[in-house]
């Protein structure tokens, strides 16, 4: 099985969670690490109204096949699912959906930490902050 | 030989557009090409400086030599997640 890796326009919701767990879930999984990234209502003391992503598709795609990659490589499962959203995004959405299914609970949890983690650092996507005194695009 | 440029974020809004074809002579740098935009467009002197580099999609250093027909990237600081 290959990892699912996407980026994508449309909203990431339960419908969207709950299809990516049948997905990557096999029998022999015992524990599922599911990690959602939602947009706050403010950023260093300042209101938010929404954020606006933007991507290097091609390559976020591949830098996130890499993350994928190493899971496997440092946790031995491929049951991997890492989802970006990009455009307008309200407050409350969701941006970032990350699934990890282990055989034990473990290695879920330090996998799926080290796949948003190192997403955050590798992966060309952007992030623009739109609040109420203006706009500006943001690092983190 | 010609490099494709590609502009994201903050650095497509301060150009204008979200790439173009630029014509460079053989054994060009991106350092080089670096300095060139930022004469071309003084709205990215204060950004591309912060900015890492990818060819053809994968990260590479300001050193690196680009080749006729590659895709030249600018990253500016992330914000994924």
């Amino acid at each position: 099985m290959a990892a699912i890796i996407k980026i994508t326009q449309d909203p990431l919701d339960d419908a969207t969670r709950q299809s990516l767990i049948e997905e990557v879930c096999r029998p022999s999984d015992g524990g599922i690490v599911v990690f959602l990234g939602v947009v706050r209502d403010s950023s260093l003391g300042k209101q938010i109204r929404y954020l606006e992503y933007d991507a290097y598709v091609e390559m976020a795609e591949q830098e996130m096949s890499a993350i994928a990659a190493e899971v496997t490589r440092r946790w031995a499962t491929d049951h991997v699912a890492m989802v970006h959203r990009i455009g307008r995004l309200e407050i409350g959405e969701c941006s970032v959906m990350i699934v990890v299914a282990c055989p034990h609970r473990a290695e879920a949890f330090a996998a799926c930490q080290y796949a948003i983690d190192t997403l955050k650092s590798t992966v060309p996507i952007w992030k623009k902050e739109i609040g109420l005194d203006g706009e500006e695009w943001v690092e983190g | 030989m010609s490099v494709q440029v590609r502009y994201f974020a903050a650095l497509r809004e301060a150009v204008g557009r979200d790439g173009e074809t630029l014509p460079l002579p053989v054994g060009t740098t991106v350092e080089q090409t670096r300095s060139l935009l930022v004469e071309r467009y003084p709205a990215l002197s204060t950004l591309l400086p912060r900015c890492a580099f990818a060819i053809n999609r994968s990260y590479a250093p300001v050193e690196a030599v680009l080749q006729d027909g590659d895709e030249l990237a600018f990253i500016p600081p992330l914000g994924g997640g």
